[in-house]
């Protein structure tokens, strides 16, 4: 029999199955009494023939999901958006994603090593870590710029803390920001989507577009004048390279909110607030805000809500908390993209809510079954 | 209108109740041995008042109770006492227990208490006779069936409930019950609904069970004390606090007893058995049990006496089919896996189920990556990642502060788990240390 121990002393006993089996026949149980030496009799008798049953406590049965599975299934629903910015912006979009995945994968992979642990690329999370990251970042990043904010991700975001399930924040923002403050001119370099033109034009997104002009001009003017809504939403704009198509992200979160791999509430709380908040601020001032319905296609708000809020390990645990997350998420972004210094606030805001993830959990614990009010005289 | 069912969390195991639900009920052959343990209840084991050699008769009293919380084990049939000493037991370590070798005779003790008329009887002879014939939950909790008749009189009893929810996938032992003996279960339910003065009951029973409901419903209907409640098909459907929620709406108050909101809930396996006691002083000596799993050649229910080995039932089912996994007796999700068939089956067997090897996964655990599938899934409202962390780290004033002492041991956080963390396991360490801790007063 085989003891293996876990933490902190809870143990378990798996026997292994031995070759010979199939012998069912009752034992005799006077003869193994007479051979018994302990002092509970028969019971200690092998019975060579018998099976051995593999041991473990209940349940004995399991949905069948695992941490693998829903790793990759979210790079899945990744991948339309990250094919369209190939197509946006060109084979070096698809070179980027490559170089973020790369450094993404060997940090992980050198880090376990460092720790002597098993490798771990086979669950899917430092590739979706990578992907993550190249798709917030413009197409026109360097090659060792993703390799490095690749190796950052994993490297610093998350296997600092201990690996998988222990990072506070979400690995490729904590990249995105490094990245962002580190080299500030490559991470706001962005191609206008268009094929081959892509290598010669550059220009303001939208929001940055924005922020210059009331920067400037004290009001909009015509920043916004001439882009259709529409061409935003299927993802004809600067952007970074997986941000743009709002569509395709739409689409993958659905995959995702079908398979409940990610929460619909928290989606919905970060943008509805967002669209609250910038919706009062915009019929306060027409002329100086962008309209609510722009902050939705423009930027990473649905990148940022549906993939990067909702990574489960830096979200919480609750409903209630996650609500909670949402709204302080679309919150931070509005005020980030209204009054802040930044014209786009997704990654900064996810980083800020990640920090308030174990407040949020501790206040928002389950509301027990059989709950009754301290003032009838039961426990908590 | 919608099924009624429990409010919060709950899974959908596959039920696999197609293997073994249309098998009639068929009497087991009796085995050559039959270990009987002492211990078959939550309470004090009884006292051996036999020893070896004696020769004993089916029914005959072979230990006592000791106090009130205990019940007395019968001889399931007539036969010789081999020895009475500790034996493999369902509940783990081994137990003293009587080992009978059958005569084959199968000879009942004719001094068993004549029967009265269960319908004029005094409440309290009532209580004496189901303890008197070893009455025990039947559902797998196994608590004395006169104690839980027995609340304080400041209490009062308003709603009697029979369990016939079956919610463990796997099982159809109270299915096919359900099916072939309606009429002892209705009697059953008279019986207890007279000891609390009441004139309705409730059968709650999982819509996956539709000609049970069909059938105890008119029957129901017909005699018009009882009324069957249809419930909707999601596990734990079958725990007590989770049925008395969906049927009543109420919720049993944390740490507290089904009598604190004036239910008390029996399983319909128990009600037939409290018929039989009181009806004509038949103890408890057998059960239906339900010998199933894809490791099983034919799949059965069987009317098993009780303290036949596990092993004699496999025989009956026609041996094990496939690569040995896992022999568990009970359901998938709380049932206890064994590494001996010659445990026995008691009062409390409602299922022998063999899992073949790779129906039984053996993923190493992974790190937790706070999906939060098991808050979701819990039906006690708890937090069962956060409680395994903090006992983990033998954190146990702060797991006794997340509730641990509330976990009902389900499975379900377990059973959605993609990390493969056997959070259940955790979680029962974490009340046992919880309770350590409050005993000393700490």
């Amino acid at each position: 029999m085989n003891v293996t121990s876990g933490q902190g002393g809870m143990r378990w006993a798996r026997a292994e199955r031995s070759e010979t089996i199939h012998d069912l026949r009752f034992t005799d149980l006077e003869h193994t009494a007479g051979n018994a030496t302990s002092a509970i009799g028969f019971l200690n008798v092998r019975k060579p023939n018998d099976p051995k049953w593999i041991l473990s406590s209940s349940p004995h049965v399991f949905q069948g999901d695992t941490t693998a599975r829903i790793m990759w299934q979210v790079v899945a629903a990744l991948t339309p958006a990250a094919v369209w910015g190939v197509y946006a912006f060109g084979w070096r979009a698809a070179w980027v994603i490559g170089w973020c995945v790369a450094g993404a994968a060997a940090a992980e992979s050198g880090a376990l090593r460092l720790r002597g642990r098993p490798n771990a690329l086979a669950d899917g999370s430092a590739v979706l870590t990578g992907l993550l990251l190249g798709m917030n970042l413009p197409a026109t990043s360097p090659w060792w710029m993703a390799l490095l904010g690749g190796g950052v991700a994993t490297g610093l975001g998350k296997q600092v803390f201990g690996g998988l399930g222990q990072n506070p924040f979400n690995p490729a923002l904590v990249a995105r920001v490094f990245l962002l403050i580190s080299f500030p001119v490559s991470m706001t370099n962005w191609a206008v989507p268009g094929g081959a033109l892509a290598d010669a034009v550059t220009a303001a997104t939208p929001l940055g577009a924005a922020k210059t002009a009331v920067a400037t001009h004290g009001a909009l003017g015509d920043a916004l004048a001439g882009i259709p809504w529409w061409k935003l939403f299927v993802g004809l704009q600067p952007g970074s390279l997986g941000e743009v198509s709002e569509l395709l992200l739409l689409v993958g979160a659905a995959y995702l909110l079908w398979k409940r791999i990610i929460p619909w509430d928290i989606p919905a709380a970060f943008l509805g607030t967002l669209v609250l908040v910038t919706g009062a601020a915009w019929l306060g001032a027409p002329t100086k805000v962008v309209p609510p319905w722009f902050h939705l296609v423009t930027g990473g708000a649905v990148l940022g809500a549906c993939y990067m809020a909702t990574d489960m390990v830096t979200s919480p645990l609750t409903a209630r908390g996650r609500w909670a997350f949402g709204v302080g998420c679309g919150l931070l972004t509005a005020v980030i993209r209204l009054w802040g210094g930044y014209p786009e606030g997704v990654s900064f805001a996810i980083l800020l809510m990640n920090a308030t993830v174990p407040l949020i959990d501790r206040f928002t614990k389950p509301r027990k079954f059989g709950w009754v009010p301290e003032a009838k005289g039961a426990a908590s | 209108m919608a099924a009624r069912t429990f409010p919060l969390g709950g899974v959908h195991p596959p039920d696999q109740k197609h293997l073994s639900a249309a098998k009639p009920v068929e009497p087991a052959p009796l085995p050559d041995l039959l270990v009987v343990p002492l211990s078959q209840h939550i309470g004090a084991p009884a006292r051996p008042v036999v020893k070896k050699g004696d020769r004993v008769l089916a029914g005959q009293a072979i230990g006592e109770a000791v106090g009130f919380v205990s019940v007395p084990v019968h001889a399931p049939t007539s036969g010789k006492v081999l020895r009475v000493e500790p034996a493999p037991h369902p509940l783990g370590p081994p137990q003293p227990a009587v080992v009978i070798e059958p005569d084959g005779e199968d000879r009942w003790a004719d001094d068993l208490e004549p029967p009265t008329d269960p319908h004029g009887a005094d409440p309290d002879e009532i209580r004496q006779r189901i303890q008197a014939a070893g009455i025990v939950g039947m559902g797998g909790a196994t608590f004395p069936t006169h104690v839980k008749l027995s609340p304080p009189p400041e209490v009062k009893i308003d709603t009697v409930i029979l369990n016939g929810v079956e919610c463990e996938p796997y099982l159809t032992a109270d299915h096919r019950l359900m099916l072939e003996e309606p009429d002892r279960i209705l009697a059953g339910l008279r019986v207890i609904l007279s000891v609390f003065g009441l004139d309705k009951g409730y059968i709650g029973i999982e819509e996956n069970k539709p000609d049970a409901i069909e059938l105890l419903g008119r029957k129901a209907r017909e005699q018009g004390f009882a009324e069957v409640v249809p419930l909707a098909v999601k596990y734990p459907q079958g725990a007590e606090k989770q049925l008395i929620k969906a049927i009543t709406g109420r919720e049993v108050p944390s740490g507290q007893l089904p009598m604190a909101v004036g239910a008390v809930v029996q399983n319909v396996g128990t009600a037939a058995a409290i018929w039989d006691a009181v009806s004509a002083g038949r103890p408890l000596v057998e059960r239906i049990t339900t010998v199933t799993g894809e490791g099983v050649a034919e799949p059965r229910n069987l009317r098993v006496r009780i303290g036949t080995p596990v092993r004699h039932l496999i025989e009956l089912a026609g041996g094990l089919r496939g690569e040995p996994g896992k022999l568990i007796l009970g359901g998938p999700m709380m049932g206890i896996a064994h590494h001996d068939p010659d445990v026995p089956a008691v009062k409390g067997t409602s299922g022998v189920l063999l899992l073949p090897r790779d129906r039984v996964r053996t993923a190493p655990e992974g790190p937790c990556i706070r999906c939060g599938r098991c808050v979701d899934a819990c039906p006690m409202g708890l937090a069962p990642t956060i409680l395994r962390t903090l006992i983990a780290h033998e954190m146990v004033a702060e797991a006794d502060e997340w509730n641990a002492l509330d976990c009902i041991e389900c499975g379900s956080c377990s059973f959605v788990c993609p990390a493969a963390i056997p959070l259940v396991q955790a979680i029962r360490y974490a009340k046992g240390r919880v309770m350590a801790r409050r005993r000393k007063g700490g």
